[in-house]
């Protein structure tokens, strides 16, 4: 262990050379200030976004017909939250780090079955409505092929779904209860109790909007509001923000990989994971430069050191 | 009562490591290697002030509660201040980033520097996503509905559901900080510790 | 109160934003101004002259 060899993009020369005046307190409080004035001045001249939470009320009103078959997507399990797979259900494997299923395996730790937690709980806590009540008793005692049936029935003609004199139509036959649910449904998320139901399903207190946010995000109401806003993960919509604010510009290497081939194409079946794989590992890379060679060499090969320290480099010849 | 008993405490022995590895004059140096003269040099404390602001506003933010700035201007403003020192923030960070990387500012026992700064920048990022999902309002909704999928599928999201407003706001304003803040002071003291990295030989030399 | 409400933005940038859009690239005003903003400091921070070299040659 008498002499080492010198590896220049892991040691460190020693230093010998003079020392000059340095006001360490001074300079940490002119950067306080400095910065203070800084964050002063633009949250004056630009202040911040705060656009209004959708609820499920605007979004029925708004957009009825969307509302209305988005509950039928929960009720025949077509719907995103339906087909989700873990954490929230089976329906699906989820997606796949090449062969491991990851959310899989952690498996179902949200249970949320949309029939009963989107459409059947939030409608028998509606007030007693004779014809609802109905509805609810011939579904319940109903056998789960006759339900399927009834839905199916339903499903068919939803094409022909309208929203006229504030009721939801649909010409099917042998529906059973389907279309009480469907518009009593719209009628209640009209209302804004519906939105109440879904968060106060697990009781009084709450701070969890899994729930309505899951059904939201399940109808087109919320990606068209965010598609204006140019919020869409095609439109790099995690770096951007409401309005002209700006977003996350550090999230632009995450939102690059969506961008592009494979991710949006062969591979975007279970792009998520793939990006999110990538990303750990190039985390990992920043976090271990100092001991990879070839890319701890690139400071000392790109020779931007030379401007750093010129001052240093010239007092030296 | 011995001076060897005495010397062989707890208390003394941690009191004589800590300020045999930091003594005052390494932790509030007054004077600095001459090769310190660039502005690149600022950023690192440019950092550390808006880190600061971050905090004093969020601490303002969060004594009326989470809904109080969408119905107060005062809160309003209060709001605009957080958002801007958390991207001045990440502005002075990334310059910062970029510095130390030229100066392979790693070298001669600093990797432990650059890894805390490393792991600060990724809990920083996770800080201002739970932020963001804490917003209460449209931008929080869609954010946290398109991020679930990602977090979703590493399997992550069975344990850590960006849907749930209580979990998120707890992380941004208790977890998330703290592992911040105790990550910045320990690389700031880590800095301070290891001094300044002096820069590349002219010639590779060989040392002994 | 009123303070506060004379500080409200005086340009709030709550209208939608401008997008660019090259190829695969879809970039807001506002984050590529900050991103250019960013190169630019850092260009600028390492090229800029530092001042004080000359009161710490009289400091010798
Ligand atoms: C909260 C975020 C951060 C704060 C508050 C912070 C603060 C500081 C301060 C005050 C210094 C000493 C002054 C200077 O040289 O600029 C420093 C040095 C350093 N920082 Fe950071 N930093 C942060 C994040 C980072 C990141 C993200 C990295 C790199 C990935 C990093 C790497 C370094 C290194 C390697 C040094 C040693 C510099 C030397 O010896 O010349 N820091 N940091």
């Amino acid at each position: 262990m008498s002499s080492k060899r010198f590896r220049p993009d892991v040691d460190a020369p020693e230093y010998h050379g003079r020392y000059s005046p340095y006001d360490i307190i001074k300079e940490g409080t002119i950067a306080i200030v400095l910065v203070g004035l800084l964050t002063i001045i633009l949250a004056i001249v630009f202040g911040s976004p705060d656009e209004r939470a959708i609820t499920i009320k605007t979004w029925s009103n708004a957009a009825p017909v969307d509302f209305a078959t988005t509950a039928l997507s929960e009720l025949n399990g077509t719907s995103g939250t339906a087909q989700y797979g873990a954490p929230y259900n089976t329906a699906s494997t989820g997606q796949q780090l090449g062969p491991l299923q990851l959310s899989k395996w952690v498996g179902v730790r949200i249970p949320i079955n949309t029939v009963k937690d989107f459409v059947i709980s939030p409608l028998r806590a509606m007030p007693s409505q004779p014809a609802l009540r109905d509805a609810l008793t011939q579904w319940i005692s109903a056998s789960t092929s006759t339900q399927d049936a009834w839905v199916a029935n339903y499903t068919k003609a939803a094409d022909k779904l309208t929203f006229t004199n504030s009721v939801v139509t649909v010409p099917a036959a042998n529906a059973g209860p389907v279309p009480i649910f469907i518009n009593d449904l719209t009628q209640m998320a009209r209302t804004g109790a519906l939105d109440q139901a879904l968060i106060t399903e697990s009781g009084y207190y709450t701070t969890d909007y899994t729930r309505p946010l899951l059904f939201l995000a399940d109808g087109a109401y919320l990606e068209s509001v965010a598609t204006k806003q140019h919020l869409l993960g095609t439109q790099w919509g995690m770096m951007n923000e409401t309005g002209s604010y700006p977003g996350q510009a550090w999230l632009w290497l995450y939102s690059f990989w969506y961008q592009i081939p494979p991710f949006n194409s062969s591979w975007g079946a279970n792009a998520d994971v793939l990006v999110w794989g990538l990303m750990m590992l190039l985390s990992a890379l920043l976090l271990l430069v100092p001991f990879i060679p070839g890319l701890r060499s690139i400071p000392r090969r790109s020779r931007v050191y030379r401007l750093i320290w010129r001052e240093h480099y010239r007092d030296q010849k | 009562m011995s001076t060897t008993e005495i010397d062989r405490q707890w208390t003394t022995r941690l009191r004589q490591r800590a300020t045999g590895k930091l003594p005052p004059e390494k932790l509030l140096p007054d004077t600095q290697p001459t090769y310190v003269a660039s502005w690149i040099y600022v950023f690192g404390v440019a950092t550390l002030a808006a880190l600061i602001m971050v905090i004093v506003t969020g601490c303002i933010l969060a004594i009326r509660g989470p809904l109080w700035w969408h119905g107060s201007v005062y809160g309003h403003f209060v709001n605009s201040l957080h958002l801007w020192s958390v991207e001045i923030f990440f502005f002075t960070m990334i310059v910062h980033l970029w510095g130390k990387f030229f100066m392979a500012a790693w070298r001669g026992g600093r990797t432990l520097t650059w890894m805390t700064g490393v792991v600060t920048f990724l809990a920083s990022i996770a800080t201002a996503f739970t932020g963001y999902a804490s917003q209460t309002n449209f931008d929080s909704q869609w954010i946290t509905t398109q991020a679930k999928d990602g977090i979703n599928a590493t399997g992550a999201g069975a344990y850590f559901n960006v849907l749930n407003l209580g979990q998120m706001l707890m992380w941004h304003i208790v977890l998330l900080p703290l592992a911040a803040v105790v990550l910045t002071a320990l690389h700031v003291l880590l800095v301070r510790v290891k001094g300044v990295v002096p820069p590349f030989a002219e010639k590779v030399e060989v040392h002994s | 109160m009123a303070f506060f409400t004379a500080l409200g933005a005086l340009v709030p940038l709550d209208h939608f934003g401008h997008y660019f859009h090259w190829h695969f690239i879809y970039l807001s005003l506002s984050n590529l101004i900050i991103i250019l903003l960013m190169i630019a400091t850092f260009l600028a921070a390492i090229l800029a002259p530092f001042p004080g070299r000359k009161s710490r040659k009289e400091h010798q």
